[in-house]
């Protein structure tokens, strides 16, 4: 009897090491999984930011720009037409053949010129509007550098030499003269926030694809949450349980798994032939990104309704309350934390979305920052597909620049759950 | 009469068994639950009463009467039916989508599964206190005023406030929240928790309350406190009460009601079912034979 019990106990013992070591490994697996997705993430963290970063400065060159009439050929302000056909990048073509005066031929000239982004002459038209008396005067600017320059003059500092491109060893004999002057800095790039897209790097914004991308989301989330939420309380508190919801079920179920350029097919099907709404709108982008993201909402909302405990829901009948009364005092605003996450879950999906978009026009080139529903507009994942195809150097940079503000969108709204969730849960 | 009952149940059923004599010698269930389940003047009366769950029958051909002001307590071994009677009794079953209820079942003479009864009201005249305490994850006060909110009981927040004051008064449990009535009334314990679960139940002046289980989840002292509320209660409501425990049958109700498999077997007067049970069935569950 003794010997069996011990023997017994040996066994125990001898299977416990065994046990503890398996539980040792599983728990070391799971440290790698964690670790190893961690890593990733900073992994391509620091890709993009190392590669993005610069994008947020701008090279400009220091000009003496004078307003000479006779180059505008402005006799009047007040003449639109005259303004319109100025010739405002003259001044910038003047100005730089004053500040090298021995640049002669042709072809040398037109390097000159170039040093200055193109996009220039639009800046001081702008300037001289606003400042009529400035036309016959003198004044000392900072004006954008070309895309080429500002590659080159930010990779000057680099270990594995400088990105020459098409910057020749004379445009970087002038550099070298500018940058002794002090006549050439790194600045904060404006323009990359305040404007829309544009085919020349040093001019191309994001605030025309992130205006596009709120407006879009404002459209997706106004439409798929309560459609969404409407349709679990529906289909969970009262349908009744037949063949018809449950084939219901089935598909809500399988669109949740459709291709996403399937429901862009659709809306152009649809939306676009069948009801005539505008391409290339945010109206039409959050119309098909609302029927992508309606199953993901529906699901989990349903989700988070069954999770509510049955016993509330019969303390809310017990004492008398219609089943509408029950749902909206009772089952919506436990179940609403759930349904809000899955409602950013579907928003964050919306946000990164570009298939769909593709085949309703939002690949468009749209210089204009949109200014409202029906205006056309791009979105940031659409963006940053234009800018990665584009064969600029300057739009790498640019096009990690645009993943990072995506991602700053991303984490905005996440945060935003997160706390939304917090005050919805703390009234228990 | 409650409490001499709660003084000498142990002895009384150690009695009993001495001198009991089953009327009934057969363990057949009764055409007809046998002693006295009709009495004059009923509050409720139920008759023929077949309830199913899908294809299941799960109560079988009940008849039986709840007097004014009575505590009815309903017992008998697990699954033997008695909750899914109560809950017939206020159409609680109408939740659950695969169940039928079949017969007559009257509040007042009037019927309850008629097409004019709206179960929405028959519930705020027949209210019901479960099993596990179920507070709305809101406050105190909350959770008391939220049934006269939604019938309109209370036009101005005074009135209401009343009504929230005596219900937990009435409860036995004002003394304890009165000062802490906007805090949740998950915070409470157990024994409170189900305490505000009647208060909340008595505020909308319900004419029947039903208890299913009411201290199945509760300790020996918040037991006995939930019971004498029950003997003060049934001065103005009448009640009907599902338990397993014979003891607390014994204690607090007037008649008992003994179900077996979805038979009633037998209703009498609470003394008498555990002194002298007439049926054979009876007799083996409360000497705990089985059950």
């Amino acid at each position: 009897m003794t010997e069996s019990k011990q023997s017994h106990t040996a066994i125990i013992q001898r299977s416990l090491a065994r046990r503890y070591r398996a539980e040792k490994r599983f728990r070391a697996y799971g440290l790698m999984a964690i670790t190893f997705g961690l890593l990733c993430v900073a992994l391509l963290f620091t890709d993009i930011i190392s590669k993005g970063y610069k994008a947020f400065l701008q090279t400009s060159i220091q000009l003496n720009i004078t307003y000479d009439a006779d180059v505008l050929g402005i006799s009047d302000l007040n003449n639109k037409q005259q303004v319109a056909l100025a010739d405002f990048q003259g001044l910038v073509k003047k100005s730089l053949q004053a500040r090298f005066p021995d640049v002669t031929g042709r072809k040398e000239k037109r390097d000159l010129v170039s040093l200055v982004s193109s996009g220039a002459g639009y800046d001081l038209r702008d300037r001289l509007i606003a400042n009529p008396q400035l036309l016959g005067n003198t004044e000392t600017l900072w004006l954008s550098a070309d895309d080429d320059i500002d590659t080159y003059y930010k990779s000057m500092g680099d270990e594995n030499g400088a990105f020459t491109g098409r910057t020749s060893e004379m445009r970087q004999g002038w550099i070298e003269t500018l940058k002794q002057d002090g006549d050439i800095k790194l600045g904060l790039n404006r323009v990359f926030f305040t404007h829309g897209d544009s085919r020349e790097p040093e001019q191309a914004g994001i605030w025309g694809a992130a205006m596009g991308s709120l407006f879009t989301l404002i459209i997706t989330l106004s439409l798929s949450f309560p459609i969404g939420v409407a349709a679990a309380v529906y289909l969970e508190e009262f349908a009744p349980r037949n063949r018809w919801t449950d084939l219901i079920e089935v598909n809500i179920n399988n669109l949740a798994a459709v291709p996403s350029i399937i429901f862009g097919l659709l809306g152009l099907a649809i939306f676009i032939n069948f009801f005539h709404v505008p391409r290339s709108v945010p109206l039409v982008g959050g119309l098909v990104l609302t029927l992508m993201t309606l199953p993901t909402i529906i699901i989990s909302s349903r989700a988070s309704i069954k999770a509510v405990p049955p016993s509330i829901r019969e303390a809310a009948i017990g004492v008398g309350a219609s089943p509408m009364q029950v749902v909206l005092h009772h089952v919506l605003p436990l179940a609403m934390p759930g349904m809000l996450t899955g409602a950013i879950i579907g928003m964050a999906q919306a946000l990164g979305e570009t298939a769909p978009l593709l085949m309703i026009g939002m690949v468009a080139f749209i210089v204009d920052i949109p200014g409202g529903f029906t205006e056309p507009a791009t979105v940031l994942p659409v963006q940053i597909f234009l800018w990665a195809d584009s064969p600029e150097r300057a739009f790498v940079e640019k096009t990690s620049a645009a993943i990072m503000v995506l991602l700053a969108f991303l984490i905005m709204m996440n945060t935003l759950a997160v706390v939304l969730r917090k005050r919805l849960e703390r009234r228990w | 009469m409650v409490n001499k009952l709660v003084t000498d149940t142990a002895e009384m059923l150690e009695e009993k068994t001495a001198s009991r004599k089953a009327v009934v010698h057969s363990t057949a269930y009764p055409e007809q639950a046998i002693g006295s389940p009709f009495v004059k003047n009923p509050k409720m009366s139920m008759r023929n009463v077949d309830v199913f769950y899908g294809e299941k029958q799960a109560i079988f051909n009940v008849n039986v009467d709840i007097g004014q002001n009575e505590v009815i307590a309903m017992i008998g071994p697990s699954g033997c039916g008695k909750s899914t009677f109560l809950r017939s009794i206020n159409r609680m079953n109408d939740t659950v989508d695969s169940c039928r209820v079949k017969g007559e079942l009257t509040l007042d003479g009037e019927d309850i599964y008629s097409a004019k009864m709206d179960p929405v009201a028959l519930r705020a005249r027949v209210g019901m206190v479960f099993q596990k305490p179920n507070p709305f994850p809101k406050s105190i006060y909350d959770n008391v005023s939220y049934g006269p909110r939604l019938h309109g009981l209370a036009s101005r927040r005074a009135e209401l406030d009343e009504i929230v004051e005596m219900s937990l008064h009435r409860a036995g449990l004002w003394e304890e929240v009165k000062d802490r009535l906007d805090q949740p009334g998950t915070g409470l314990s157990g024994g409170q928790q189900q305490r505000l679960c009647i208060a909340r139940a008595i505020a909308i002046s319900p004419e029947v309350i039903l208890m299913d289980e009411p201290c199945s989840a509760l300790d020996p002292i918040a037991t006995a406190k939930i019971e004498e509320l029950i003997a003060e209660l049934s001065e103005n409501y009448t009640i009907a009460i599902v338990t397993h425990s014979m003891q607390q049958a014994a204690r607090v109700s007037h008649r008992t009601a003994y179900f077996h498999l979805g038979h009633l077997v037998e209703v009498n007067d609470t003394e008498k079912v555990f002194t002298a049970p007439e049926h054979e069935l009876t007799e083996a569950y409360i000497t705990g034979r089985f059950g």
